[in-house]
């Protein structure tokens, strides 16, 4: 006969015992089967624990790692903050050879790249979102939301690599002149001075390219959250189809978009290699945008390797906790507010 | 081939008489069960004799569910859930300290409303999936393929599937795989056999198959069988709980209890006067 | 547009408001359609961009041959493709256990206060920029060891991966239903048995993509890598020393002054961008056969 897994039964009154190869207990009733003190159970409980300890351990690297990115580059930066203290974000020096270092051309940079790119970017993304999510007939969707996702994929140095070669020599020979002279912008100190090709104006640009389907999809998604009855409620009023959207939709889904719009401010701060690659980088303080300048990302990719002071890396260093920091409080905002959506929505 | 239910009757002596009467498979002792706040059961204590079939009725959310998930601590794996009292099996609190919960359910066996087959298993590997965790039962290739041949016969699925049991668990109809999650919970041979709505989400003549199986099971265990239709219950079982807003309020042997309902509230409920 | 025209209002009513009210309806609905085509027309360019421009400079001694020297025509990549496949498996020893791991903890310790500190951190990390990721690598990995590494490399794209891994993982298994945990559980597994043998294996193949969709980002990510791996023009597959990466050679090669080795970089940013295409049709394949048929 073939062993079967039909516990043996021992002399007890019970029809089958728990019993396991362990020894009694040593209470009154050990000669009955008990479920007790088996080594394996025990074991068992063991395998439970260790393994719930390693998810936490994994789940508590997150936080540590954040932690230690801004000790870490906060304490390598410190030297450079501490040395020129405030003056470190509104001086505009920059003389590596007598130690003298400002960041605001960077921090002024950062900020201006990314607007352009938020003013850019924030209608076309709100637009092809809406498109998508209310009037796209059904077979466009899946294609077209198939491409934004993959212009959110495009490495950056792939965006680099187009826009020296492709995106720039279109600027110079044509929109820039139409901007400066044709539309007669040049009057105002923003489009004023010569066009050099690299700009301010270019690194914004390209930003707002690379931003565009990160604002376009949290949009989405936050407009496919909004509920029906929203648009029912108001197309049963009378309200035509872009009414129902101004009046119903958006409102509803504000705070989300808002949100991903942030999102998208941050991703345009730290963007880093088609930034380098476009802005020209030059250290300089300049109101218009067709003049090269600065990213603090940008400066740090760009000058990092050629730091030889430890003053200037630190500098380097303090840059980019500055950067760091910025992108944390607009990513936390980004978040708060987008979550805050998704959690309506379950 | 050996019976496998024949075998365990012969390995099994006459129950034996304790001085506090016949061992109960599983008593409950003022049991209390809560989801946070909820008072899902409330003070129950029930005698579940061996060999029987036990089924436990009432409306949609009297607890009667909850009450059944507490016999093999299934209910703590909810958030925020707790019980109260204690629960027996075979006189042994499963509720105590030293108690594994994990063990505990390899003898108590369960089965849910919904057919719950491992997708990513095969038929074979769904069956033989509470064997391969048992520590103490290594088995050889060959003895698991006749326990899957055993538990699928007892489950009365084996001649539906014997010519693909190394395909996926998910390719078989609703019937069949709540079939194969009963074969799954006796490859096992557990003491016990909790049965939660198994034929809710089934066609009449699927349910029919398995009113026939949980008959044939009380040879070789205790079953109890939560559902909410009373005919199911006349049919199957040898004695019934009446559960209303998480108390009992009666258990009886199922003849009585559909003839002469001892309390108002039962006779009311299975005449179908609320609920 | 015909989808916009055919259901604005049908209210009868046909005074002059209504009428400027339905136009103003039509326009806008267009201007979001026009929104949307604009959107896609920077990928079209950039596509056909490379296509043109990188299919002709690609060949197979691009992916078997070393860089040629300034001037000479011909050579390839061969040393930062293996290069950056070498920092990719870096990548994923280090991302994919933490990620996963904190993934599975975030999906089965759901609505828990560390869960969620946790999932908001992970997103907020997930917004890192790249370059703070690159210095801290290097203050961390490269200045206390002297030299740069591809081990510094691999270890700032692998921490790059985890907030993407955690989260795919998470998103993937809170797919698997809650019953089949209760059955594995009822059939008296173990907690971590039904972790990883049931729910992990049946989300298994959603996490694989999301893992691919990780390594895809970060296989073109460069400003890590700047002060890391530093890039090698020679063949080299030591982990303590500097390595060629295929980002950071088109970022040089794209920079110089030369048109061979502008070529050369249209290549790899072809090479880089197929890949991610690649990937991103699996990805979304493999996605809607799952969700699309099959059980629920």
């Amino acid at each position: 006969m073939t062993p079967l897994p039909v516990p043996t039964t021992g002399p007890s009154q019970e029809p089958r015992s728990f019993r396991h190869p362990g020894p009694p207990t040593g209470s009154a009733d050990a000669s009955s089967g008990t479920v007790r003190r088996a080594p394996v159970i025990q074991g068992t409980v063991i395998a439970d624990r260790v393994y719930r300890l390693t998810l936490v351990f994994f789940a508590l690297c997150i936080p540590a790692l954040l932690l230690l990115i801004f000790v870490v580059v906060g304490s390598a930066g410190w030297p450079a903050l501490h040395h020129f203290g405030f003056s470190f974000l509104t001086s505009s020096a920059w003389d590596p050879v007598n130690g003298l270092f400002g960041a605001a051309p960077a921090i002024v940079g950062t900020v201006l790249t990314s607007v352009i790119a938020l003013v850019v970017a924030t209608p076309l993304a709100l637009g092809g979102a809406i498109f998508l999510s209310e009037f796209s007939p059904s077979w466009l969707r899946q294609p077209l939301s198939f491409l934004v996702d993959l212009l959110a994929a495009v490495p950056s140095v792939v965006y680099g690599v187009w826009g020296m070669f492709f995106f720039l020599p279109l600027l110079r020979t044509s929109v820039m002149p139409f901007l400066r002279d044709t539309l007669h912008l040049g009057a105002t100190p923003f489009f004023s001075g010569p066009i050099y090709g690299p700009s301010v104006l270019a690194a914004g640009l390209i930003l707002a390219i690379m931003v565009l389907p990160y604002i376009a999809a949290v949009s989405r998604e936050v407009l496919v959250a909004v509920p029906r009855s929203q648009r029912e409620a108001a197309l049963a009023l009378g309200a035509t189809r872009w009414e129902t959207i101004a009046g119903a939709v958006i409102p509803y889904a504000r705070t989300g978009i808002i949100g991903g719009v942030i999102l998208g401010l941050g991703r345009a701060l730290g963007e880093t290699m088609a930034v380098t690659m476009l802005i020209g980088n030059r250290h300089e303080l300049s109101a218009s945008l067709l003049a090269p300048g600065y990213t603090m990302a940008s400066l740090i990719a760009n000058e990092f390797t050629e730091a030889t002071t430890d003053l200037h890396k630190a500098t380097l260093m303090a840059v980019g906790f500055v950067l760091f920091v910025m992108t944390l409080v607009v990513n936390a905002i980004a978040r708060l507010l987008v979550r805050r959506v998704s959690e309506v929505r379950v | 081939m050996t019976d496998l239910a024949e075998l365990r009757n012969e390995a099994r002596p006459p129950t034996a008489v304790s001085s506090s009467g016949p061992v109960m498979a599983v008593q409950t002792m003022g049991l209390n069960a809560y989801f946070g706040d909820t008072h899902a059961v409330r003070d129950v204590t029930l005698d579940i004799p061996p060999n029987e079939v036990t089924a436990i009725i009432g409306p949609s959310g009297c607890g009667k569910s909850t009450l059944l998930r507490c016999l093999n601590r299934m209910h703590e794996t909810v958030p925020r859930a707790r019980v109260e009292g204690s629960v027996l099996l075979h006189e042994q609190d499963i509720y105590a300290d030293d108690v594994d919960p994990i063990t505990l359910r390899r003898h108590v066996g369960m089965v849910f409303q919904r057919p719950t087959p491992f997708p990513t298993m095969s038929i074979r590997d769904n069956v033989a999936a509470g064997l391969c965790v048992q520590p103490e039962r290594a088995l050889s290739r060959r003895q698991v393929d006749e326990v899957v041949e055993r538990a699928l016969c007892e489950a009365a699925l084996w001649d539906e599937v014997k010519d693909r049991l190394r395909t996926s668990a998910t390719g078989i109809s609703g019937g069949q795989q709540q079939r194969l999650c009963i074969a799954r919970a006796l490859a096992t041979s557990p003491h016990v056999l909790l049965l939660d709505e198994p034929t809710a989400s089934l066609d009449p003549m699927s349910t029919q198959k398995i009113e026939e199986l949980v008959y044939e099971l009380r040879r070789t265990m205790t079953v109890v069988i939560v559902t909410h239709n009373m005919q199911q219950a006349a049919r199957v079982s040898d004695r019934t709980v009446f559960m209303l807003s998480g108390e009992m309020v009666e258990a009886a042997p199922t003849r009585d209890m559909f003839t002469t309902p001892g309390d108002p509230r039962t006779e009311a409920y299975i005449t179908g006067r609320f609920g | 547009m015909s989808v916009a025209l055919s259901s604005t209002g049908r209210q009868g009513g046909s005074t002059k408001r209504l009428m400027r009210r339905r136009i103003a309806s039509v326009v806008m609905v267009s201007l979001t359609c026009v929104a949307a085509a604009i959107a896609v027309v920077p990928l079209i360019a950039i596509l056909g961009y490379l296509l043109r421009k990188g299919a002709a400079s690609l060949s197979l001694s691009f992916f078997t041959h070393m860089p040629a020297p300034v001037g000479e025509p011909g050579g390839g990549m061969a040393n930062a493709i293996i290069g950056t496949l070498v920092l990719i498996g870096i990548a994923a020893t280090v991302g994919l256990p933490v990620g996963i791991g904190a993934g599975l903890y975030l999906a089965e310790q759901r609505g828990s206060r560390l869960a969620n500190l946790v999932r908001y951190l992970a997103d907020v990390l997930n917004g890192l920029p790249s370059i703070v990721m690159g210095i801290f690598a290097w203050e961390f990995l490269v200045r206390p060891f002297g030299h740069f590494s591809a081990l510094a490399g691999g270890a700032a794209i692998g921490a790059m991966m985890i907030p993407l891994v955690t989260r795919t993982t998470e998103e993937m298994v809170c797919t698997v239903p809650q019953s089949l945990r209760e059955a594995a559980l009822a059939l008296g597994y173990p907690r971590w048995r039904t972790s990883l043998q049931i729910v992990l294996r049946t989300a298994l193949g959603g996490i694989v993509t999301g893992v691919l969709v990780a390594v895809a980002r970060v296989a073109g990510e460069t400003a890590p890598l700047l002060f890391t791996a530093f890039g090698n023009q020679f063949w080299s597959l030591k982990l303590t020393q500097p390595i060629a990466a295929l980002p950071l050679q088109i970022y040089v090669y794209a920079n110089s002054a030369y048109d061979d080795w502008h070529a050369q970089a249209w290549a790899g940013a072809t090479v880089l961008i197929g890949l991610v295409l690649v990937i991103s049709v699996i990805a979304r394949l493999v996605t809607r056969a799952r969700f699309g048929g099959g059980h629920d």
